[in-house]
């Protein structure tokens, strides 16, 4: 199939001859064209804590990823909790971004759970959701007038579900490795709860609560029933959570250490069901960077976090085609216009009219990551020295090649 | 004897431990104890290297167990505590070691809250590291003096009932001994209130209970830990006297061990908590035994683990 675009936007009518002697043809032999990636949780760090990752870096790793879109998370420093602090973001992106970067805003005033943040001015600042995320409102009259006062706007609400209580000094999940290890375990039902609780507030305001890297196989099963009866609840999984469990912590290593924790084989496979049945609503990386320096220390004391932009559609593909049979195309789908949906951005489809955001990547090659060849600042990945499967070959945001796979 | 010797570096653990390396060590600590007897209680097994104490946590049975251990040993040794190092003023812990390495050190003891940090520092570090206690991790010395005890007084532990009772969750202790226990043939129930004994821990091949006559019933060895966090009272369980009522070892208690069992407790010990006073002081209670053989097992392994053979150890002997 061919493909044409001008002046930026996908076209699929018009292919006159002429047309095509003049155009620039990408020859995308044995690869695949998808729609661009779209990520609806990352964390570019800008303002702030821009040693770990900048609006500039960022970018540059989700092109390297294959992501064309992307949503990043307002607990910068200080946190987007007003417009200023969003214009400054928003002219960091106009700046500096290589492919479109959308901001949030925050729930709270500097995530305190305690006052709501001015989420009209946000509004108007161009926020596509708002969210305390790696922080999570326990107050639940709070969350109540956020999500009832933010769905006047059309704005989903994202959440980062934890109970506080149960999780006090928590670094993974409480279970036999938890144990085993002698870590502080994080128990899902701290997950589960808060779950619950969105989705009750769901119900009662009619709002819609997007649930963040879902983790626990429990929550999954409430999702699901919350959908059935209609709720507007969405999820998203991350690829970490599909792909690996809470035994990658036998060597204290800190690139598997991310909130919420890494879970057990069961919950891993209750996650990839609720993807496959739509109770998970797309795939998110929570690409989450620091510096090798702040990961290089004891267990307890190292920040919660990995990247993934770049790792993404490897893990995906990886993971669920060959041993969980999805298609090629449902893997796709999880990636594109199933997360774009979720913030209501056209993007993640290749058609008529819309902007050229493309990827090409070749599903059969492998390559082994190599921390030097990142294109972020920070290199905090699990997949370190990992052979994967699935290599992106061009990415184009508006017609623009953003990314060119190195030829060596 | 067999032809075995020590190949490992560090000592982080118990867990990756073959019974082989635990019978070098048994055999090397039972070596040293003879010498602790004599007149001169000095070997010079490390004369002129130098052993530091890296202790981030509270501590005083282990802290100066080693610290014995290393000057009976003829190494010249020096004990850095949280208070006292740089990490007060923000350096990490992989620059404290690498300065302390750089000072010259030729082994070093950690003893710090976070699981794991013994490994972490093992890796960075090209000289040995033992694990004085990493938080609710392992605390490997603790375990090998423990069962050297038990062995001395019940011979082969293989198939004798220990029981380990109290909080079990957030012990270092626990974990050592459930791993060395066990590769020593050992049946162990772990016992205590729920909330400190989840019945997680059957996945590492132990017995657990919380009904407490059942757990001390024919039991060769019982093994107590201190109630150890004042918040677990608020979370854990309702209060000490809860406690004591319900797990606290008294004399009733401790007679449906076997009549010749023993008892033992790591200390520090809460007289009046979970151990009735006269009990420790009794003559079952191997109590100041396990700190006494604490210096002979801590001596074995500073010298298996700076490279000494069982060649020297014989040849002390034969002295």
């Amino acid at each position: 199939m061919a493909y044409l675009y001008a002046n930026g936007c996908l076209l699929f009518s018009g292919l006159r001859d002429d047309f095509i002697k003049h155009a620039r043809v990408i020859d995308a032999k044995g690869l695949v064209v998808a729609p661009g990636l779209v990520d609806p949780h990352v964390h570019f760090r800008e303002p702030g804590q821009t040693h770990k990752e900048t609006i500039k870096t960022g970018s540059q790793a989700a092109a390297a990823g294959g992501f064309t879109t992307v949503v990043c998370m307002p607990n910068t420093s200080p946190p987007a909790d007003n417009a200023g602090t969003i214009q400054f973001i928003q002219d960091a992106i106009r700046r500096d971004a290589i492919v479109n970067v959308y901001p949030t805003g925050t729930i709270t005033v500097g995530m305190q759970g305690e006052k709501l943040a001015p989420i009209g001015s946000l509004k108007n600042t161009g926020v596509v959701a708002i969210t305390d995320d790696g922080l999570c409102v326990q107050n639940n009259q709070i969350m109540r007038r956020a999500v009832e006062y933010a769905a006047m706007f059309d704005l989903p609400v994202m959440d980062h579900c934890q109970d506080y209580a149960l999780t006090e000094g928590a670094v993974m999940n409480e279970g036999v490795w938890s144990l085993r290890l002698g870590l502080r375990g994080w128990p899902a039902a701290a997950e589960d709860i808060i779950v619950s609780r969105d989705v009750t507030l769901s119900t009662h305001t009619g709002a819609h609560i997007h649930l963040q890297h879902i983790s626990s196989g429990y929550a999954v099963d409430i999702i699901r029933r919350a959908k059935s009866r209609g709720v507007r609840i969405t999820a998203e999984a991350s690829p970490h959570h599909i792909s690996l469990t809470d035994a990658c912590l036998a060597g204290y290593d800190t690139n598997f250490k991310m909130n919420p924790p890494l879970r057990t084989e069961e919950d891993r496979l209750i996650l990839i069901e609720g993807l496959r049945d739509g109770t998970l609503d797309c795939i998110a990386t929570d690409h989450a960077p620091h510096t090798d320096y702040e990961k290089d220390c004891e267990f307890d004391y190292a920040p919660n976090g990995i990247i993934g932009l770049e790792t993404s559609l490897a893990v995906s593909l990886q993971t669920l085609i060959p041993s969980q049979g999805f298609s090629l195309s449902e893997v796709i789908a999880l990636l594109t216009h199933k997360p774009a949906a979720l913030v209501n951005l056209p993007k993640g489809t290749l058609s008529p009219g819309r902007d050229a955001d493309v990827v090409l990547f070749d599903p059969e090659e492998s390559w082994t990551v190599d921390p030097k060849k990142l294109h972020g600042k920070s290199i905090n990945c699990p997949w370190n020295h990992c052979n994967l499967k699935g290599r992106v070959h061009q990415t184009l945001v508006s017609g623009q090649v953003v990314y060119q796979k190195d030829q060596s | 004897m067999s032809t075995q010797t020590w190949t490992k570096k560090d000592l982080v653990g118990i867990e990756h431990l073959n019974r082989e390396e635990l019978e070098i060590i048994f055999r090397t600590t039972s070596a040293f104890k003879g010498t602790l007897t004599r007149n001169v209680k000095k070997v010079p097994a490390l004369r002129g290297k130098t052993v530091v104490n890296l202790f981030l946590e509270p501590s005083t049975r282990t802290r100066v167990a080693f610290e014995m251990a290393a000057k009976r040993l003829s190494a010249d040794v020096v004990t850095i505590t949280a208070s006292a190092s740089s990490l007060v003023k923000g350096e990490t812990l992989r620059d404290t070691a690498q300065n302390i390495r750089a000072l010259n050190a030729d082994l070093l003891v950690l003893r710090h809250s976070a699981p794991g940090s013994a490994a972490y520092l093992a890796r960075i570090l090209d000289i040995p590291v033992i694990n004085g206690g990493d938080g609710a991790h392992e605390h490997p010395t603790q375990a090998l003096l423990d069962c050297f005890t038990m062995r001395e007084h019940l011979g082969d532990l293989t198939g004798k009932k220990v029981t380990i009772l109290g909080d079990i969750l957030f012990s270092r202790v626990a974990r050592s001994n459930i791993w060395l226990l066990g590769k020593l043939g050992a049946k162990v129930t772990v016992a205590g209130p729920s909330t400190l004994v989840p019945d997680t821990f059957t996945h590492m091949g132990v017995t657990v209970s919380h009904n407490l006559p059942e757990a001390l019933a024919d039991a060769d060895a019982v093994m107590l830990l201190r109630i150890q966090h004042e918040r677990q009272t608020a979370t854990h369980f309702p209060s000490l006297g809860e406690y004591t009522g319900m797990f606290g070892l008294n004399q009733a208690r401790a007679a449906l061990l076997k009549p010749e069992a023993i008892i033992m407790h790591p200390g520090p010990i809460n007289r009046g908590v979970e151990i009735d006073s006269n009990l420790a002081d009794s003559s079952r209670s191997v109590i100041l035994e396990q700190v006494t053989n604490g210096i002979a097992t801590r001596m074995a392994v500073l010298y298996l683990c700076s490279g000494g053979g069982p060649d020297l150890i014989s040849k002390q002997e034969s002295k």
